[in-house]
């Protein structure tokens, strides 16, 4: 079984083998494998858009962890510069699972904020699997009314398991610490793009998520609690997590049909992490363009209009 | 028929079935200090035991009834019903979870709301019914909540909510993680107009809501040992592998940690909380009475 794939893509996979191997034999002797070669890299992808056309939402939460899934990190790499991260809450620590700074996108400046899970072992545990502390929030505030301030519009990025259900946590006061992100966002005055770039875990993932636009990659997800979190709860099983995705519905395409969030960001095919330069000039785009929507409201308009978006969510 | 029953002659036997000493719901065992504890005593001390002062949960109108001044309670927006958007099914379907529940407390959903008064100060209250689905926030409370706050703000009266939930309803996904943020939005009006908003959070408040407007009061109360906190004690054992400290989320941690203002007794809160409100709204000190001299316990009151 190759790790590069995930379970449902091990057809593929099995295709990419051959392919790899038939280059191989290409290479060493004289054969010429070209017409072959190119016979299998269609089939490749035909497969690949016809398994990618029909993903279950338990897939989708897959794609939305895979462990090749670019982070906050490389999108700000490829599509921003100027970027000078900034650290610490000034009250406690510096909470890695959330990063943020000033940066450019093109001339414009802007406040870049967004969680961070780790690549390799020792970042991951750095990072605490992109599950921030309240000193992350807190941090994540102090740069939110640092943007308001110097009125630069506000990009976050979602992606994170959850918020830490910690001792250390708990003591230092998780819930106050989204409770007032919630508050002080819905008033910024200043525009906030929010976009769910990986996993959207419950309150861990508003706390950055009070925005003017929140818009989604294509195989991301956004949910009130994890699949198999609910299926532990509701079915008394984590087996059942595939059937909680789905009673969730917590796959992009799904809750734009309930108008919960606004633009979905397509994906390259097989997913973000198969072709990261395409995913970021996606989203580069789709900055861009939500970006100047917003710049043309006028302040109150926009503060209006947020309230509105999220008071729409009533009965 | 046990053998004892037997040697028994059948003119002096006495069938048991049907037949109970004492009437069901007459006494209470404090789980607490486990003195039995006569109910009409129980009711008239809102549910806190008389001997340790144990706080046992309370119905939400119950709480209300009992909290607010009593001839001028009147309930709000008591006509909004759930919806089953996302036709959600689980082991069980939401729609027949909803049912159980309303049959259970007769209630629509997990919140109510009432205007009226304490101590002739006059306010908005909301609170959580915790039996309704544990309490469970999903649109329904959070629109009761945001129109609680909306009259709030239009009448220039405190609002107070009472919160009991395990957090956001699971059956109305993100829908009811969005009720974080409206609740919370909303809030954002009250103090921006100089409105207070008193949060009492009670035995338990978890997860999304106090992740939300539970936390963002002027004033956060707590009753003595309420369970109060982000994630689930579970979770937390789960997650750091270690058994967690005694008293951990509870009150008198969480004032300890510097999250919440006060603790206060259930007993004294229509009295503390109406002082406290004429303060921030610039009333005259209201005339409070102790509540029936409840917190002196009988012993004290024979001594004195």
């Amino acid at each position: 079984m190759n790790l590069n794939f995930l379970d449902f893509e091990q057809p593929i996979a099995e295709l990419e083998a051959k392919i790899e191997e038939l280059r191989y034999m290409g290479s060493d002797n004289d054969l010429n494998m070209h017409d072959e070669i190119t016979r299998l890299q269609d089939k490749s992808r035909e497969l690949t858009e016809s398994i990618f056309s029909k993903l279950t939402a338990a897939q989708i939460a897959q794609l939305a962890r895979h462990p090749q899934r670019p982070y906050t990190m490389d999108y700000i790499d490829k599509i921003f510069t100027d970027f000078e991260p900034l650290h610490g809450d000034r009250a406690f620590a510096d909470d890695k699972a959330i990063i943020g700074g000033p940066a450019r996108l093109d001339d414009q400046p802007v406040m870049l904020i967004g969680h961070q899970k780790g690549r390799d072992t020792k970042e991951k545990i750095a990072n605490n699997f992109g599950m921030p502390r309240p000193e992350g929030y807190r941090k994540a505030l102090r740069l939110m009314e640092m943007a308001e301030r110097f009125q630069m519009p506000i990009l976050t990025f979602i992606d994170t398991p959850g918020a830490y259900p910690g001792v250390d946590a708990e003591e230092r006061g998780q819930s106050e610490a989204i409770a007032k992100n919630l508050q002080v966002m819905s008033q910024l005055k200043t525009p906030i793009i929010c976009t769910v770039i990986g996993e959207g875990g419950s309150g861990g993932a508003l706390a950055i998520g009070v925005g003017d636009r929140v818009n989604m990659f294509q195989y991301s997800t956004y949910s009130v609690i994890s699949p198999e979190g609910c299926a532990s709860i509701l079915w008394k099983s984590a087996e059942k997590a595939p059937e909680a995705a789905e009673a969730l519905g917590l796959t992009a395409h799904r809750l734009q049909e309930l108008k919960l969030i606004e633009d979905i960001i397509p994906e390259p095919l097989g997913g973000a992490h198969r072709d990261p330069e395409q995913m970021a000039d996606n989203f580069a785009g789709s900055l861009r363009e939500t970006l100047q929507q917003l710049q043309q409201l006028s302040l109150s308009d926009l503060l209006e209009q947020r309230y509105q978006r999220f008071m729409a969510f009533g009965v | 028929m046990s053998w004892f029953e037997k040697l028994i002659p059948s003119r002096i036997r006495t069938d048991a079935k049907g037949h109970r000493a004492v009437p069901e719901g007459l006494w209470h065992k404090c789980p607490m200090c486990q003195t039995v504890l006569y109910q009409a005593e129980l009711e008239r001390h809102q549910q806190v035991c008389p001997k340790c002062s144990h706080h046992m949960r309370i119905s939400a109108r119950r709480r209300l009834e009992r909290f607010l001044d009593e001839d001028n309670q009147v309930e709000l927006d008591a006509e909004l019903e759930p919806q089953d958007r996302l036709k959600f099914k689980d082991s069980k379907k939401y729609k027949d979870r909803i049912q159980v529940a309303q049959k259970k407390t007769h209630e629509k959903d997990a919140m109510i709301s009432m205007s009226g008064s304490i101590f002739d100060v006059k306010v908005i209250a909301c609170a959580f019914e915790f039996k309704y689905m544990g309490g469970s926030m999903g649109m329904v409370v959070g629109e009761k909540f945001v129109r609680a706050a909306n009259r709030a703000l239009a009448e220039r009266v405190p609002l107070i909510c009472f919160a009991a939930s395990g957090g956001a309803r699971m059956q109305e996904a993100l829908f009811s993680l969005m009720q974080m943020a409206r609740t919370s939005a909303v809030l954002g009006k009250l103090k921006e107009q100089g409105v207070p908003f008193v949060s009492v959070l009670t035995d338990p408040t978890m997860g999304g809501v106090s992740a939300s407007f539970a936390m963002l009061g002027d004033v956060n109360v707590a009753e003595p040992k309420a369970l109060i906190g982000f994630a689930g004690p579970r979770v937390i054992e789960q997650t750091v592998r270690e058994t967690l400290p005694e008293g951990f989320q509870r009150s008198e941690f969480l004032l300890e940690h510097g999250t919440v203002d006060l603790i206060i007794d259930r007993r004294e809160m229509r009295a503390r909380l109406a002082t406290l409100l004429a303060m921030l709204t610039g009333q005259d000190s209201p005339k409070t009475e102790p509540d029936q001299g409840l917190l002196s316990s009988p012993e004290t009151e024979s001594s004195s």
